[in-house]
């Protein structure tokens, strides 16, 4: 079929369920998808991302050449106002017609309002769209007491998210169990103290009756039926959803709760199809992920008369996104005959319900293990002989076994057959490429380890092929080494020139940067237009474009003498505010990009390099100098690691701590290196985090003196230097590799050797201050905008190093 | 491109002051303009990122886009749209006359 005659489909609504309408028709129709918000289609199963750090761009579904590549024409913040279905046009807001053969209706749902008195008070929120997220987020800075209305999927993720940033949060629930659509009272009640040990405190069977709110309008308290109060000052409304159906109404389409639309999910006028949340099928509307892909995948075939196209429902699926919760659910809950295992101490719940000899339901909770196959099982009816045989085997069961069509991500609606068929006709060879080309694991991410094992099977149990640098250039960081050493390329831009791949998308320039100088040893062509701001001007960059300025501090020790001309600086510069990090240093906030050089010269202190993907900071404890407890000088070995290290850039941030007994009161076991001294000696711990990731670190060995564990740590920094992938912590790195190829890299004495080699050499090379800068600036407006100069130096105050 | 009368260009500083592939910014009537400096030629934008205000001129410049410092939007610095979003950018005419920069009002 030519272009000229193809079918013409506009998809209404950006939502995941439009957005899965196009990756089904892509390339059999001319499509056109009109988006009502300003932004292309994202990921809205997690939403809760949003509120705890994730932009909109990590969430969002598929680039925009992607829709370029598929012929889609794309038109955002175009909220359709006006349907025709029989002269075939829709009119946007703005007044833009859009003709079609065919349209579909993917207008999703709004939020749930219940009719509670004082809904409409200032502080309730919805869950519903990014707006939402922003409001909550920035409601959250300064609430003493939130509340969620709802112990469903959504209320319990939107819970989760307040109760990660340190919001303390309650879950107020009408029925007496969570989750009561899809658990069976047995996992409900294992379920909430689970919730409870987030720090989330859950009150069931407590119906809301009013939003009391302060004289300002502001909520205050909620009242329940029983007449006691829950006192907050934020609450969010997560109770469902409620079809949007007022285009459809309009266009004088049938509407019940939802656009109604028959077996194959067409409206009442045969021209408009209706998919997703916004549809109503045999009376029921569906509120999660899993069956809109059914639906889209029947809607197009509908479209393109592909014949078989008949839908008779889904078998809804849930799984809760909550981190240390695993829970999966397929089916029915109840009913029939069904067979329990449940491990009282661990908490975990595994359920197979079963209706007539086939599978009709699984709860699994704290146990996911063959969740694919037991929803496989559900989803397919599939007869059931032995269910306690099938509960059971399916836990031992490995991705070879899953049927084709088992839904791997329920995100994404992927089978394993997709998955399968991607690998073997365009040659993955990493998990990153195949989640990058099926979108399985691009969700939650939780099915990642399974489109792991299937690539492993598909390799032969050959190892992934390394992820690419930047995918832009479809080259790895070896391969890109490789050219550098080869052609003994000096600087990124040689690099890209060279390595052929003809773009230079900006994303990767760091990376290719850190690349030339690791493998040059620091004797490369600095190129200040592929770094950073923060390496270009040598300080942070905050949220309202100023600068922090964290001057070095050896182990966190400081003089008299650095706090007085610290404190003179922050006078004379005003500076808006003076921080005691983390990291036992001196942070100066909300400083201009002009007033830097002069800073740094009154401070006549180094740089503390707290701005760069480097060494950061060696934190210690008082150890024997002081404290009644050391056995180990802590401060002194805290000093000389850093000055050993410092002025070193990394693939990612390397922060350390020295800690003079294993009460580690500098929280050495949660560092990228911590050393932590112990009766006879010293241990070395690496992979160790306390930021998003909460891991402790892994025991790398014990050794004897002080100087054989900074040795140590100095041959792993330098290990990790040139094997981790760029922007890859050491927690991911020890974890990826495993510890066990760690040690055999860096306690093999030659291959120690000569990793301290290429250490001494990239450290002879390093700037021990990238502050100096200020006496030689790389270009005249270095430190200065158009029509703006830097503040000028004053002398340096007697007495400070240089 | 339209012609423009003579006159309608405000000169705003020294080109050797934007380095290459990097960007600095300038105030015009109206509000800041990032300038930069591409491999053959120059380009110019609104300064503030229409996402949180992130000055535009520190970012990254590569396949004649630039990224955000605070949250990596990146935009096309011909056309002034937000790449992967609805986002749109203003953007100015520039020019290099005897070594200095000028900008179209």
């Amino acid at each position: 079929m030519s272009r000229d005659e193809r079918l013409e489909v506009l998809v209404i609504g950006g939502g995941i369920a439009g957005q899965s309408v196009c990756e089904e028709l892509a390339g059999t129709a001319t499509i056109a998808l009109a988006c009502a918000e300003p932004h292309l289609p994202y990921d809205r199963v997690n939403l809760g991302k949003l509120l705890t750090g994730a932009t909109l761009g990590e969430l969002q579904l598929r680039p925009g050449s992607w829709y370029a590549d598929h012929d889609i024409d794309v038109h955002v913040d175009a909220p359709i106002a006006a349907l025709d279905p029989a002269a075939g046009v829709a009119t946007t807001a703005a007044g833009l017609e859009l003709s079609f053969d065919r349209a579909v209706l993917c207008t999703g749902s709004d939020a749930l309002v219940p009719p509670i008195a004082g809904i409409d008070a200032m502080g309730v929120e919805v869950f519903r769209g990014p707006a939402d997220c922003e409001r909550i987020a920035s409601a959250a800075t300064g609430c003493t007491h939130a509340a969620v209305i709802g112990g469903g999927l959504l209320g319990l993720e939107a819970a989760y998210a307040l109760a990660t940033l340190g919001v303390a949060v309650s879950v107020v629930h009408l029925m007496d169990r969570l989750m009561e659509r899809q658990l069976d009272a047995p996992a409900a009640e294992l379920l909430a103290p689970a919730i409870a040990q987030l720090g989330v405190d859950v009150r069931l069977a407590h119906a809301t009756e009013e939003v009391l709110h302060d004289a300002g309008g502001h909520v205050r308290a909620l009242r329940f039926a029983d007449g006691t109060q829950l006192d907050c000052d934020l609450v969010v409304v997560a109770v469902g959803i409620r079809p949007q159906v007022a285009l459809a109404r309009e266009a004088g389409l049938e509407v019940n709760r939802g656009i109604v639309v028959d077996d194959a999910l067409t409206t009442s006028h045969p021209r408009v199809l209706a998919v997703g949340e916004c549809a109503e099928h045999r009376g029921v509307v569906h509120g999660i992920v899993a069956p809109i892909h059914d639906q889209a995948a029947i809607a197009a075939r509908v479209l393109r008369g592909d014949g078989d196209g008949v839908y008779t429902g889904s078998v809804p699926t849930a799984k809760l996104k909550v981190m240390g919760i695993d829970l999966v659910t397929a089916g029915d809950a109840e009913g029939g005959h069904a067979v329990v295992v449940r491990d009282e101490p661990s908490g975990a719940y595994r359920k197979l319900v079963v209706r007539d000899g086939r599978a009709a339901g699984a709860v699994l909770l704290g146990d996911i293990r063959g969740a694919e196959l037991l929803l496989d099982a559900v989803r397919t009816a599939a007869p059931v002989d032995d269910a306690l045989d099938l509960l059971s085997s399916a836990s031992e069961a490995t991705a070879a076994e899953l049927p084709d069509a088992a839904q791997v991500c329920n995100c994404n609606g992927v089978c394993k057959g997709e998955i399968v068929d991607a690998i073997r006709e365009q040659q993955l060879g990493s998990t990153q490429e195949v989640v990058a080309v099926t979108r399985a694991g691009a969700g939650c991410g939780s099915c990642r380890p399974v489109v792991s094992e299937l690539l492993a099977i598909e390799r032969g149990g050959a190892a992934e092929e390394a992820t690419y640098l930047c995918p832009c250039r479809k080259q790895t960081r070896e391969q890109l080494a490789a050219c550098v050493r080869e052609h003994d390329l000096e600087s990124v831009s040689d690099l890209s020139a060279a390595c052929g791949a003809g773009r230079d998308c900006g994303a990767c320039k760091p990376g290719l940067a850190y690349l030339v100088s690791e493998v040059r040893g620091n004797r490369h062509r600095e190129e200040r237009h592929a770094r950073f701001i923060n390496d270009r001007v040598h300080a942070n960059i905050q949220n309202d474009g100023s600068f922090s300025v964290v001057p070095r501090m050896r182990g966190g020790v400081t003089s008299a003498d650095e706090l007085r001309r610290i404190a003179d600086v922050v006078d004379r510069y005003e500076i808006p505010m003076v921080k005691v990090t983390g990291g036992q240093r001196i942070d100066l906030l909300g400083v201009r990009k002009e007033q830097l050089p002069a800073i740094w010269e009154e401070l006549g202190m180094p740089s503390g390099h707290a701005y760069a993907k480097a060494v950061r900071t060696v934190k210690t404890c008082v150890g024997t100098d002081f404290c009644r407890f050391g056995l180990g000088d802590s401060i002194r070995l805290g000093i000389d690691l850093e000055t050993a290290m410092e002025g070193l850039y990394t693939p990612h941030k390397v922060k350390s701590a020295v800690s003079g007994c294993p009460r580690n009161c500098a929280e050495a076991y949660v560092k990228d290196i911590g050393l932590v001294a112990v009766e006879g000696g010293w241990e070395v711990y690496v992979g160790g985090a306390a930021g998003g990731t909460v891991r402790k670190g892994d025991l790398l060995a014990k050794v004897d003196t002080p100087d054989d564990a900074k040795r140590l740590a100095l041959v792993f920094l330098q290990h990790y230097r040139e094997h981790a992938e760029y922007h890859e912590r050491s927690y991911g790195y020890v974890e990826r590799v495993g510890i066990d190829a760690i040690r055999a890299s860096v306690l093999d004495p030659e291959n120690a050797a000569a990793l301290l080699e290429r250490y001494r050499i990239a450290r002879a090379a390093t700037d021990p201050d990238p502050w100096r800068e200020r006496h030689d600036p790389v270009s005249p407006k270095q430190f200065a905008e158009l029509d703006s100069e830097p503040e000028p130096l004053v002398g340096p105050p007697a007495g400070a190093a240089t | 491109m339209t012609a423009l009368a003579e006159g309608t260009w405000v000169d705003v500083g020294a080109a050797r002051d934007v380095p290459l592939m990097e960007g600095r910014s300038v105030r015009l009537a109206g509000g800041r303009v990032a300038i930069f400096r591409l491999p053959d030629g120059w380009a110019a934008v609104e300064h503030a990122c229409p996402h949180k205000g992130g000055p535009l001129s520190d970012g990254i410049v590569g396949d004649r886009c630039v990224t955000c410092p605070l949250h990596n939007w990146r935009f096309d610095l011909d056309t002034g749209e937000q790449i992967g979003g609805g986002a749109q950018l203003r953007t100015f005419q520039v020019r290099e006359r005897e070594g200095r920069l000028e900008l179209a009002t």
